[in-house]
């Protein structure tokens, strides 16, 4: 391992301080920080300092997106094989035509946004953030199997550019960048990202397919001929991630018992999603307003949304109650947009985008309560006083 | 009376090293220092210069600012160097010791027969007022000032942090005359609070009003309690002492002489027999630690507030700790990896310390990992038990926008309240130096 560290030390030095390639430092760190942590010791504040760090919180969201990535590559290639072939699908077989899908998507969005962030460090001579490592992944997992991998390399240097390095960087973003991406995408090539031959992989080329998401199905009116197990486990068509409500749970429980998604968010928006459900339920005006509360909840981008996109601390709310105003606005939205919006049977991305730039109004009033408690407490001490 | 203050949010940090209950005489150190920058603020203006006689209790120097804080000597010697760093800023004022002190003798005094202004100026006189802070801001109090209350926390949570109980050992009478002494300084009450469980003499102290606190640190924070107990509005002045240092002005007011005999806990991973030791204010820290090597920190303090010296540097003021770690300049290999080195604590559930805390960790100095842009919330809250919200008024402090920084709460906050923040901060962010700032800002604009 010494060995190891010397070499890397050697080839760091032309990257020091008043050296030739000084400029550069940040992106060198960067791959030195991923196999190290660096021997930086305090100098100022506290003498000790926690484990975490930004790397360890961000890894952690990966390995909780792991679970739902993996059953959205089988997803992937079982649509695709069972329409084709119909009957038993092979699990191998499925999970290797959605990894020639899905890996070529998560190479092009790595390798583009990373590619700017390293640009931006050096240009700004901070260091790298790693932020991008979720972002990366949480894009190709919200598109449509069949995009084109030029649409994911636009979208994601659209999303980082001017979502976040046009904002300050990683930290002063307003909107969440992934769902940014998917938001360009969808509005810049509708037709690549809505309709029923995008959800299943090859679709457009053999007529038999029928690759209508489930609020498809509804929204035109059509049959759904899933059942709500199908819609939990996963099997159904859909962006690569959002499917299986299961894996996306596996996931939830990771972010909440680490505690680096906040519960309160998930639980508002599952609890203000459940409610705005039940409420149309009762009205049943049409075919989406009928379908039951829960389904709401398992089918669409709504889990997946709510689990792993409404957390993203930068663009959440920030303050403890201003979380659960935030969720359960989320979820009311969320089912607003699904039911109230022909064009569009999917409200996720657009709820969540909504909340985004109201997070900061929320917390302005949760903060100014508080400042409103202390204003009053020395109105309170000054009567005193005088009396 | 007693009125109980429980604390929820907080984290206990357990470390290696605790102080055995026991108390020993350190061998006295040949050199004192008095550092004028142990006194946040205070710009000196020398009253002695090198090769000056001094006895204990002569002043050294005094505030520019108001020229009746006197600092004095702790032991009585020869002034042998006045050290100074940039811009010819004062930064050690060295003494040679004599075997033995002698004392500048004041007459003795009984507090409760004096009045406010006579027990003011006797505190001045004799060089103890520099015990005497002031929240908010966190500085010396100002003699031309009258608080509405004084604190004092008899309860200490901060990691490895000395028992006031063993502090006090011996010193019952000076501490009841102290507590007579300090209480003509306030028209308000004197608050005085002890652990949850305290059996000890303090439960009995007189003209005080008794807290009995419980929780995770920074429970023991003079701050945390003022604010559940009496909180700072604008414009009001609270002043706080350490408990020890009421003694020590309890002494002098029995015996007039400044004694700054102190009792310090030697603690941390690196000693090998963790325990109390009585020296004098500014000891060298070579009579507590005779053989320090180089890869080990010596703090004096406790690891969240103390300041770093030197094998060669000496105590500070205000300390009643000095806490040695080792330091944590290596390298270690994918640390980003989540529960993984689950030997360092932490209060993050991507590590499994968490799920052991009563374990004794051994820390070290490493940052582990890089600062970063403000990216998790809700982190700082848990460690603040506070109805301030941390997040927003650093954020303030870094703008330097008074208005905000004064509506979120800053004048009922001090840098050490922030020192858990330090901690368990995920993007390394220095929060107390961002306080100090904001009420330093605030000095200077608001006063």
């Amino acid at each position: 391992m010494k060995f190891l560290r010397t070499k890397i030390d050697q080839l760091k030095k032309p990257f020091g301080k008043g050296e030739k390639w000084e400029k550069f430092a940040p992106a060198i760190n960067a791959l030195d920080t991923f196999l190290y942590v660096p021997n930086h010791v305090t100098k100022r504040g506290a003498h000790i300092r926690d484990a975490v760090d930004l790397k360890r919180t961000m890894i952690t969201v990966v390995v909780a997106l792991l679970p739902a990535l993996i059953y959205g590559i089988y997803n992937t290639g079982y649509q695709y094989l069972y329409q084709v072939n119909g009957g038993e699908v092979a699990f191998m077989e499925a999970f290797l035509h959605g990894l020639g899908k899905i890996l070529p998507m998560i190479v092009v969005s790595y390798g583009v946004g990373l590619a700017i962030e390293f640009a931006f460090a050096v240009y700004r001579g901070h260091e790298v953030n790693e932020g991008f490592l979720v972002t990366g992944l949480l894009v190709p997992m919200i598109m449509p199997v069949d995009i084109p991998l030029w649409m994911v390399g636009l979208s994601v240097a659209f999303a980082v550019l001017i979502g976040k390095e046009a904002f300050g960087g990683t930290g002063m973003n307003i909107l969440n960048p992934a769902l940014l991406a998917r938001a360009f995408a969808f509005f810049a090539y509708p037709t690549y990202m809505s309709g029923n031959k995008v959800w299943v992989s090859e679709a457009s080329h053999i007529d038999a397919v029928s690759g209508e998401t489930i609020l498809g199905s509804l929204a035109t009116g059509h049959d759904v001929h899933f059942s709500m197990m199908d819609m939990f486990y996963g099997a159904i068509p859909g962006s690569i991630g959002e499917t299986s409500t299961l894996c996306i749970l596996v996931g939830a429980l990771i972010l909440i018992a680490t505690g680096v998604g906040s519960w309160r968010i998930m639980l508002g928006g599952l609890i203000g999603a459940s409610l705005t459900g039940l409420l149309f339920n009762l009205w049943g005006a049409n075919a989406l307003m009928s379908f039951p509360w829960y389904g709401h909840l398992i089918v669409g981008g709504f889990a997946f949304g709510i689990v792993f996109m409404a957390t993203d601390p930068v663009s959440a709310a920030q303050t403890n109650k201003g979380k659960w105003i935030y969720g359960i606005l989320i979820g009311f939205f969320c089912l607003m947009i699904r039911l109230f919006n022909p064009a569009y049977p999917e409200g996720v991305m657009l709820g969540i985008l909504l909340m985004n730039v109201f997070a900061p109004t929320i917390d302005f009033y949760v903060v100014e309560a508080n400042i409103k408690r202390r204003k009053k407490r020395l109105e309170a001490s000054k009567k005193l006083k005088t009396a | 009376m007693s009125n109980d203050i429980r604390i929820r949010k907080g984290l206990n940090i357990n470390l290696k090293g605790e102080a055995e209950k026991k108390i020993s005489d350190a061998p006295r150190s040949g050199t004192f220092v008095l550092k004028p920058t142990d006194f946040h603020g205070v710009t000196p203006k020398m009253v002695v210069k090198e090769g000056d006689q001094v006895k204990a209790g002569d002043s050294v120097f005094y505030s520019k600012n108001n020229e009746k804080i006197r600092f004095v000597s702790p032991v009585s010697g020869t002034i042998s160097e006045i050290r100074r760093g940039a811009k010819r800023r004062i930064l050690e004022i060295v003494i040679a010791a004599d075997g033995q002190d002698t004392f500048r003798g004041l007459d003795a005094k009984n507090p409760k027969e004096l009045s406010s202004e006579e027990v003011k100026e006797f505190l001045l006189d004799s060089g103890c007022w520099p015990f005497v802070r002031q929240r908010p801001y966190d500085v010396i109090a100002n003699p031309e000032e009258s608080p509405k209350a004084i604190f004092i926390s008899a309860y200490a949570t901060a990691p490895l942090a000395a028992d006031v109980d063993v502090l006090l050992e011996g010193k019952e009478e000076d501490f009841q005359a102290g507590i007579d002494a300090v209480s003509k300084l306030t028209e308000g009450k004197v608050h005085l609070s002890v652990g949850k469980n305290s059996s000890s003499f303090l439960s009995g102290v007189k003209g005080v009003e008794l807290h009995r606190v419980s929780g995770p640190h920074p429970a023991g924070n003079v701050g945390v309690q003022i604010h559940h107990i009496d909180p700072i509005n604008a414009g009001e002045r609270v002043w706080v002492l350490n408990p020890e240092d009421v003694a020590i002005i309890g002494k002098v007011f029995r015996t007039g002489e400044f004694d700054a005999t102190r009792t310090v806990a030697l603690v941390g991973s690196e000693v090998e027999t963790p325990q109390y030791y009585r020296v004098k204010i500014g000891s060298a820290i070579s009579s507590l630690v005779p053989k320090a090597t180089s890869d080990v920190r010596i703090i004096s303090g406790d690891v969240l507030t103390g300041v770093q010296v030197s094998a060669e540097g000496f105590l500070g003021f205000y300390a009643n700790t000095v806490t040695v770690i080792p330091e944590g300049n290596q390298y270690r290999m994918f640390g980003w990896l989540p529960f993984k080195d689950n030997n360092i604590p932490s209060m993050h559930h991507t590590s499994l310390s968490w799920l052991f805390p009563k374990k004794k960790y051994v820390v070290n100095t490493n940052l582990n990992g890089e600062e970063r842009a403000l990216v998790v919330t809700g982190e700082m809250e848990k460690v603040l038990p506070m109805d301030v919200y941390p997040m927003q008024l650093l954020k303030a402090c870094m703008v330097n926008d008074i208005e905000k920084m004064e509506n979120l709460g800053i004048y009922e906050v001090a840098p050490e309240d922030f020192a858990l923040i330090d901690y368990a901060c995920t993007s390394k962010i220095e929060a107390q130096e961002i306080i100090r700032e904001g009420l330093d800002l605030m000095i200077k604009e608001v006063g």
